[in-house]
């Protein structure tokens, strides 16, 4: 056992996905926790204690960055090195201090941007609260990262290139121009700075970021990880690769037109909010392709759902990947937006995409990497099937939530009554909210708990390796 | 540069994009699936992850041999 890890070791750079993954695990608990207090801060407001620091304008972006850059980041740093080293059978390029230097870089800035939107100190975008400094530094990071990424493609011993790190690619690559050019302001002091546009330019540069972080952060790079990880787990190839093709550009293509849906109704011109529809319409083609892709993977091993508690994950988060992939273009349409739009539907929505697709299909990568990259079994096979239904209980509970509440706030804001007066205050809107707020922070809770089990579960996982490495030292030759 | 102008009318630069990007995405589909040797090339590439479990194969027999 001793052997084969330290053969795959010397061949592969493991150190720092080993790193990555055990902090994916750490920011998706800390970011969960922060997620199910805002959550029941917002149903019962008494838990602010009067206490700047803990209020929901600050807690929330805590919440965010630790689950997208800190437990997401991570998740995607860790596949994307173990993906990109085995299918190009080459070792990361740049070295260890290169790998190393992206992941301490990449913790620094989690914990930097805490503190500072803890202490008030924030850029006022959403995603993008991090000031110039922390940005500077996510911009170097980044680079390295790809140059390693790039470098290591480039040295492979495969004449292809998988359609997975295609996936990594276009994350790596767009990310890099969003983050640059949503960024640009000018600095006044060490934590304060101006954007460089304004009014409704700076309103497109915010959304044009915000959806493709979405697009790109969390669908394209997350896709990468299901064309290698739904093939493994499942023992077959994917059902066709040339369509994870078609899938591939036309992702790539239409999603960079789509971020003004966010802004419909506003004082944008009229004529992006429609382009933005109609991209986020055609959006859907590709996107149930690349579904219909993955789950047919499993086509003549469906038993595998039975038996396979890592699959199911893997499954699941693929059909909730269908699911909010019909959702968004719907919601983009301007009628069901003005509806839908400030209220907790677009909430439920992010979270259908955020925990069903991006945090399930993480939760099932990491299942199945996590044994193999400390060279061990599962210290408890049950228990990841214990996760998968308190996390997706957890999820059913926050999305049945916020449709019922956002779909009645839309409802209660545009009644009138018989005089053409408005028929409910918004505090009336705001007090019917409550059982569902409520509901929503104990959905939350579930999804933690899960969360929680997994963090119990790999530990003992990794200890039960490390005992035998250690075992196996002190037995003499 | 008169002629620059042509492109900054959008009766002129949609139907240019919609031919460019039409063609492009026809072009993709057509060398997708429009020669069987090719598809079968391509398909190839599907068993790319498993690649690396002759490797796990490997390193267990080494194992092997060395206990």
């Amino acid at each position: 056992m001793a052997t084969s890890s330290i053969a795959f070791s010397e061949q592969y750079n493991y150190d720092v996905i080993r790193k990555f993954t055990i902090m994916a695990m750490v920011w998706a608990a800390v970011g969960m926790l922060v997620g199910v207090y805002i959550a029941s801060e917002l149903a019962f407001p008494i838990l602010n204690f009067d206490i700047p620091y803990i209020t929901f304008g600050r807690l929330r972006p805590v919440h965010t960055g630790a689950v997208i850059f800190g437990f997401g980041g991570s998740a995607l740093f860790a596949t994307s090195y173990y993906i990109v080293q085995r299918t190009c059978q080459a070792r990361l390029f740049g070295g260890v201090k290169a790998a190393n230097f992206t992941f301490w870089g990449w913790q620094s800035i989690i914990v930097l941007a805490a503190l500072g939107d803890v202490l008030g100190y924030s850029q006022g975008w959403e995603y993008a609260e991090m000031e110039w400094p922390i940005d500077l530094l996510i911009a170097v990071v980044w680079v390295v990262y790809g140059v390693i990424f790039i470098g290591t493609i480039m040295k492979r011993k495969e004449p292809h290139i998988y359609v997975a790190n295609w996936f990594y690619m276009a994350f790596i690559l767009a990310t890099a121009l969003l983050h640059i050019f949503h960024n640009l302001v000018i600095p006044v002091s060490l934590t304060k700075s101006y954007p460089l546009f304004a009014g409704v330019q700076d309103a497109m540069m915010q959304w044009w970021y915000g959806h493709n972080a979405v697009g790109f952060f969390l669908t394209a790079a997350f896709l990468g990880m299901m064309y290698y990880f739904v093939p493994k787990q499942a023992g077959r190839p994917v059902y066709s690769y040339r369509l994870s093709v078609v899938h591939f550009w036309a992702i790539s293509f239409l999603y960079m037109w789509a971020g003004t849906h966010h802004l419909h109704w506003t004082a944008i011109p009229d004529w992006t909010s429609t382009l933005a529809a109609t991209f986020s319409i055609m959006l859907l083609l590709p996107s149930w392709g690349g579904m219909i892709n993955g789950i047919m993977t499993l086509s003549g091993a469906w038993d595998k759902l039975r038996t396979d508690p890592i699959m199911r994950f893997l499954i699941v988060a693929l059909s909730f990947y269908g699911m909010s992939t019909f959702e968004g273009p719907m919601m983009s349409l301007k009628d069901v937006n003005a509806l839908s739009h400030y209220t907790d539907w677009t909430v439920g929505h992010v979270h259908s995409g955020a925990l069903g697709w991006v945090a399930m299909i993480s939760f099932g990568s990491l299942y199945h990497m996590i044994p193999r990259l400390w060279n061990t079994t599962v210290y408890n096979e049950k228990l990841i099937n214990v996760h998968f239904w308190l996390a997706t209980i957890g999820i059913l509970l926050y999305i049945v939530s916020m449709w019922i509440s956002g779909i009645m706030q839309g409802l209660m804001w545009r009644a009138f009554d018989d005089f053409g007066n408005l028929q409910y205050s918004f505090a009336e809107s705001v007090a019917a909210m409550h059982p569902y707020y409520a509901m929503r922070a104990l959905g939350g809770a579930f999804f933690l708990t899960g969360m929680l089990v997994m963090c119990y579960n790999m530990t003992k996982t990794i200890r039960k390796s490390t005992a035998v490495a250690i075992g196996s030292a002190a037995v003499p030759a | 540069m008169e002629w620059f102008m042509w492109f900054t009318r959008f009766e002129n630069t949609k139907p240019l994009a919609l031919l460019i990007f039409f063609t492009v995405f026809c072009g993709i589909l057509v060398y997708l699936f429009g020669s069987k040797k090719r598809g079968k090339r391509l398909e190839s590439y599907k068993n790319m992850p498993f690649l690396d479990d002759d490797q796990d194969n490997k390193n267990r027999n080494n194992k092997d041999v060395q206990s």
